[in-house]
């Protein structure tokens, strides 16, 4: 059961859309689970065959309970970088003197987020790398030994040949000869052995911290009444938490909209309505943008050190219709053209009220947007939603008598405000984000 | 266009974007935006659906004329 944010304790795996033996893809839409807020598309994440469906439609289960396994096929070998760590038990080129043994199935044992960082920063996948450290913890050492590409695999002339003849890939093959050297009649006996699958749980890449130990009720049929209460509660443990844990400081902005609303209308003036523009959209992006020169403000507060987004995942707070609230991802938002960004918001928006949202679309945000303009309010000190380390908010856009080059005007104006994470950035580098966002704002032709 | 017509199409495109019981008691003069919730894609999403119904182009210019049904109804009436 995927932790489908820092709020989910459990859920209802209410139906499974695959069958045992149906082939999978990583990304596929596999099952949909109801949890306290919402009912949520969840995908897989590995390619492979479906093993065994573990979970009757119905059952409640906490989070992290295995749903289901899939068999992975043994590869020659997997891309590096991927950014799921996943127990697949392929990769890449391992040394002679410990080859991977081929059923492999532990994850990837890392505790330092030095080391995470560093593999990302090499595009290495940790669960291609054998831990060299006490009780196989991945090191730094590991790590760059990946980095530095496969290392060249001791095998006699004629092992070589035949697996290039048979097609088999030295790295899989356990050696016997001097040293752990493969040998012919190494390469045989791999070849006659049917290819291995590798169960592998279908868990989720989200950077949840381990699910706490809860007691389930049993599952019941959920009315309206009791979603909204159970939605409530979800919300009422994540912020609870976020207060109790993280040390919150918080800025606020006054920022002139005139150019960004001028040019929005006059883009708008020539386009049919789908494709038009709301000012949340500007927010969003510049919001987003600016996100690239502050990167301590994008990622998660993880076992006691600041871990990087890997990308401007930006969560966007969507009130839902008789109460409650989500804050699902628009992925790589820094990246989306004006236009693909507000088509991107608005298919959040309807499937989020329409309760079909993706299980990724939950744990990927790096940080959360909220806007509560149209709800009159001016100011937002938010509460940031764990273990991220930011929040930025935007009220209402007033009109305000101002000092224009030194006369009074009065122009449109709203109130940007950050709510950040204390352990992870200083007020100087949040009060820079805010001046990065304003001055984003005011040539809002370059946001395109 | 007929104001039955027009309050008819009106209360279609809203009932796709805001369905629920406010919308069976909704006054001819309340304000859409404040009485049903919406925010500003609920809006932009009744204006295309009522341009689509209405079968012509709805600019921001004319945002102001939707703010009840009663007002919409003249807005459309009036420009045939």
């Amino acid at each position: 059961m995927p932790s489908l944010g820092a709020d989910m304790d459990a859920g209802t795996v209410s139906q499974w859309l695959v069958r045992p033996g149906d082939h999978v893809s990583k990304g596929d839409i596999i099952a949909v689970v109801e949890t306290d807020k919402s009912t949520v598309e969840v995908e897989c994440f590995d390619t492979g065959t479906v093993g065994e469906l573990l979970i009757e439609p119905g059952q409640r289960v906490p989070v992290g309970t295995v749903l289901a396994t899939i068999s992975t096929e043994q590869p020659a070998a997997t891309p590096a970088g991927g950014p799921v760590e996943r127990p697949t038990g392929a990769g890449r080129e391992p040394p002679p003197a410990a080859p991977a043994p081929p059923a492999e199935t532990e994850p990837p044992h890392v505790e330092s987020p030095l080391v995470r960082r560093l593999a990302h920063r090499h595009n290495v996948s940790l669960s291609s790398i054998r831990g060299t450290g006490p009780s196989g913890v991945i090191t730094r050492e590991d790590v760059e030994r990946a980095a530095a590409g496969p290392t060249r695999i001791k095998a006699s002339p004629l092992a070589r040949r035949l697996a290039a003849e048979l097609g088999t890939d030295l790295a899989t093959v356990r050696g016997t000869g001097i040293g752990g050297a493969v040998r012919a009649e190494d390469v045989r006996r791999t070849a006659e052995r049917p290819a291995e699958a590798v169960p592998a749980e279908i868990t989720p890449a989200a950077p949840a911290e381990p699910a706490p130990v809860v007691a389930v009720p049993p599952s019941k049929p959920v009315d309206a009444e009791e979603r909204q209460a159970d939605m409530r509660q979800a919300i009422a443990r994540a912020m609870a938490r976020s207060k109790r844990e993280i040390p919150h400081y918080y800025l606020g902005n006054t920022i002139d909209l005139t150019y960004a609303l001028e040019w929005m209308h006059e883009h708008n003036r020539r386009l049919p309505v789908r494709e038009r523009l709301i000012p949340s959209a500007l927010l969003l992006k510049a919001a987003a943008v600016a996100l690239r020169e502050f990167p301590r403000l994008n990622g998660f507060w993880a076992a006691g050190d600041f871990v990087p987004g890997d990308g401007v995942h930006l969560g966007v707070a969507i009130s839902l219709r008789g109460g409650g609230l989500m804050a699902p991802a628009i992925r790589d938002a820094d990246q989306l053209s004006l236009t693909e960004l507000m088509t991107a918001l608005r298919d959040l928006v309807s499937r989020t009220r329409s309760g079909r949202l993706r299980g990724s679309e939950l744990t990927n945000a790096t940080i959360t947007v909220t806007n509560l303009g149209d709800q009159g309010v001016e100011f937002v000190h938010g509460v940031i939603y764990p273990p991220q380390v930011a929040l930025v908010g935007f009220g209402t856009t007033v009109k305000r008598p101002c000092a224009v080059d030194g006369l009074i005007g009065v122009r449109p104006m709203v109130t940007a405000t950050l709510a950040a994470d204390h352990r992870a950035t200083d007020g100087y580098t949040g009060g820079r984000y805010l001046q990065t966002v304003a001055r984003l704002l005011q040539r809002p032709e370059e946001l395109r | 266009m007929t104001p039955d017509e027009a309050q008819e199409m009106i209360e279609e495109a809203l009932q796709e974007i805001a369905p629920g019981p406010v919308l069976n008691e909704l006054r001819p003069d309340d304000d859409l935006r404040e009485r049903l919730e919406l925010d500003s894609l609920d809006f932009l999403n009744f204006v295309e659906a009522l341009s689509d119904r209405a079968g012509r182009r709805i600019d921001e210019d004319d945002y102001p004329e939707l703010v009840t049904i009663e007002t919409a109804a003249k807005f459309l009436c009036t420009r045939e």
